[in-house]
């Protein structure tokens, strides 16, 4: 049974039947899933979402699904660990880090995918499809793969091979658009209109973006039930962030945590920073960028939710941070030299954005802090192939510790 | 006759142009504006345009030229 009633424009908040369709044919506004809370909250409590699979399909009644068979790779349900080591080099107790590098295609992407696939196979799409240079295309030929549809994936025609196998591999076609990353956009676009396909960030999108509330509810869930004083946050489109906000608020007003008063920060690379420097200019109206970033997955320089993204961050109370390419590879070094997790460039907009919020005081020490991690490393490791520098030495033991620098002593056992 | 909808964001040069007036008269488009925010230093306007294909692609590329960005309203769509 879904909970879902209808979808609703973003803007001007006329209702539409739960169809595949992103946009208000009035005003053109984003369209966005609304519940019927009152039966949601006779029916949602603690124990029921406990006694579901350790995956985000534990939330199932808080998402648009009304399948019984959903598209389930197990994702979700990552680890928030406790970063002792990283959050005593920033001078903070109480950081948690919320490791999504762990899930099936190695980012946060199986979230959404998970629900745009069984969308897509309720809606009776026979073919699922995206626009991606990364993560969103692992993770819609994947699950493709497993929900037995086909997959179309468009990326642009100067890809770099290695980045098109976690694609290939599950057996999508690759289409390679020639031309600029406008041209490929808005392709894109048109073909997410015409054809009778489920493509995930167009004509799907109000029910993709829902997964990524999974992200807020394990969060609080593995706090114990309740929502961080701040949630750290890498940004693209916006979506990922709004959501976060929306899933510790629906919790808060099923009565399943207390009232939520966390600060959500934006953290974006400087080279794709609309969000960031909207905020920091004090308006609402997002301009956009040529995107420009060795951080590829965020690089989103017209960000479809980059207004409520502003809107999410006002009324959180958040900050955002701006950082530098070289800030990045610092972040993603700092993170896997201190808590031994590989992040992708993104996880290294993270790190490096916490440590400036940290030093602008936007975080206090004590304060329940939780900085979202949503890549693997695996993926663009490209970014940090300066930290290969091995001692090369002859196959003797007189070079080993010549290399090393001291000679060895007593066999012993630790 | 085909339609496409259409985000033109302008620079604040443009904020005082009759940019969307000229693009109906210049070319066999017809414009309907459904949402639109200008401040003094800049504006965006999400829009319809009806008419042939291949003349509201030239339409696009006229504004661009003009200094318009011009994007799908879906944004960009292309993630990482």
């Amino acid at each position: 049974m879904s909970y879902a009633k209808a979808l609703q424009c973003r803007e001007c908040h006329r209702e539409y039947p739960l169809n595949p369709i992103h946009f208000c044919e009035f005003c053109f506004g984003p369209l966005e899933v609304v519940y019927d809370y009152a039966a949601l909250a006779q029916s949602i409590s603690r124990q029921s979402i406990q006694r579901g699979p350790l995956s985000m399909w534990r939330y199932r009644d808080l998402l648009p699904v009304s399948r019984e068979e959903v598209v389930d790779m197990n994702a979700g349900f990552t680890p928030l660990i406790k970063a002792h080591n990283l959050g005593k080099l920033l001078g903070l107790e109480n950081l948690y880090l919320k490791n999504d590098c762990v899930n099936p295609t190695y980012s946060f992407k199986d979230r959404v995918v998970s629900v745009a696939a069984t969308k897509a196979l309720e809606f009776g799409f026979d073919t699922l499809a995206c626009a991606s240079t990364g993560n969103l295309a692992g993770a819609v030929s994947a699950h493709a793969a497993r929900a037995g549809l086909r997959a179309y994936v468009f990326i642009p025609a100067d890809l770099e091979r290695g980045k098109m196998v976690g694609s290939a591999i599950y057996g999508a076609t690759l289409v390679a658009v020639k031309g600029t990353y406008d041209e490929v956009n808005r392709l894109c676009a048109e073909i997410g209109d015409k054809y009778p396909w489920a493509f995930v960030n167009i004509n799907v999108r109000p029910y993709y973006a829902e997964g990524s509330k999974t992200l807020g509810y394990e969060v609080a869930e593995q706090l114990g039930w309740r929502a961080p004083d701040h949630a750290v946050v890498p940004v693209a489109s916006g979506s990922l962030f709004t959501k976060i906000w929306k899933g510790l608020k629906e919790l808060s007003s099923l009565g399943l945590i207390g009232p939520v008063s966390t600060h959500m920060h934006v953290t974006q690379a400087a080279g794709s920073a609309p969000i960031a420097t909207a905020h920091a200019e004090g308006t609402m109206m997002v301009k956009p960028v040529r995107a420009q970033t060795i951080a590829k997955s965020l690089a989103i320089g017209n960000p479809a939710d980059g207004y409520y993204a502003l809107k999410t961050l006002k009324e959180s109370r958040g900050a955002a941070a701006a950082v530098s390419d070289d800030e990045v590879v610092a972040g993603m070094k700092l993170l896997a030299e201190t808590e031994g997790i590989f992040a992708e460039t993104a996880g290294g907009v993270t790190i490096a954005g916490l440590k400036r919020l940290v030093a602008a005081g936007a975080i206090k020490s004590g304060e329940l802090t939780v900085a979202f991690i949503t890549g693997s490393g695996l993926k663009t490791q490209e970014a940090v192939e300066s930290v290969v520098n091995p001692l090369v030495i002859p196959p003797t033991l007189a070079a080993f510790q010549e290399a090393i620098g001291k000679p060895a002593g007593p066999a012993r056992a630790r | 006759m085909a339609k496409k909808r259409m985000k033109f964001t302008f620079p604040p040069k443009l904020i005082t142009e009759p940019v969307i007036y000229n693009l109906g008269h210049r070319f066999k488009i017809v414009t309907n504006i459904r949402r639109a925010e200008v401040s003094e230093s800049r504006g965006w306007v999400v829009l319809e345009m009806e008419g042939d294909s291949a003349e509201i692609e030239r339409g696009i590329a006229w504004v661009t030229t003009m200094g318009v960005r011009a994007d799908p309203i879906e944004g960009d769509v292309v993630a990482g």
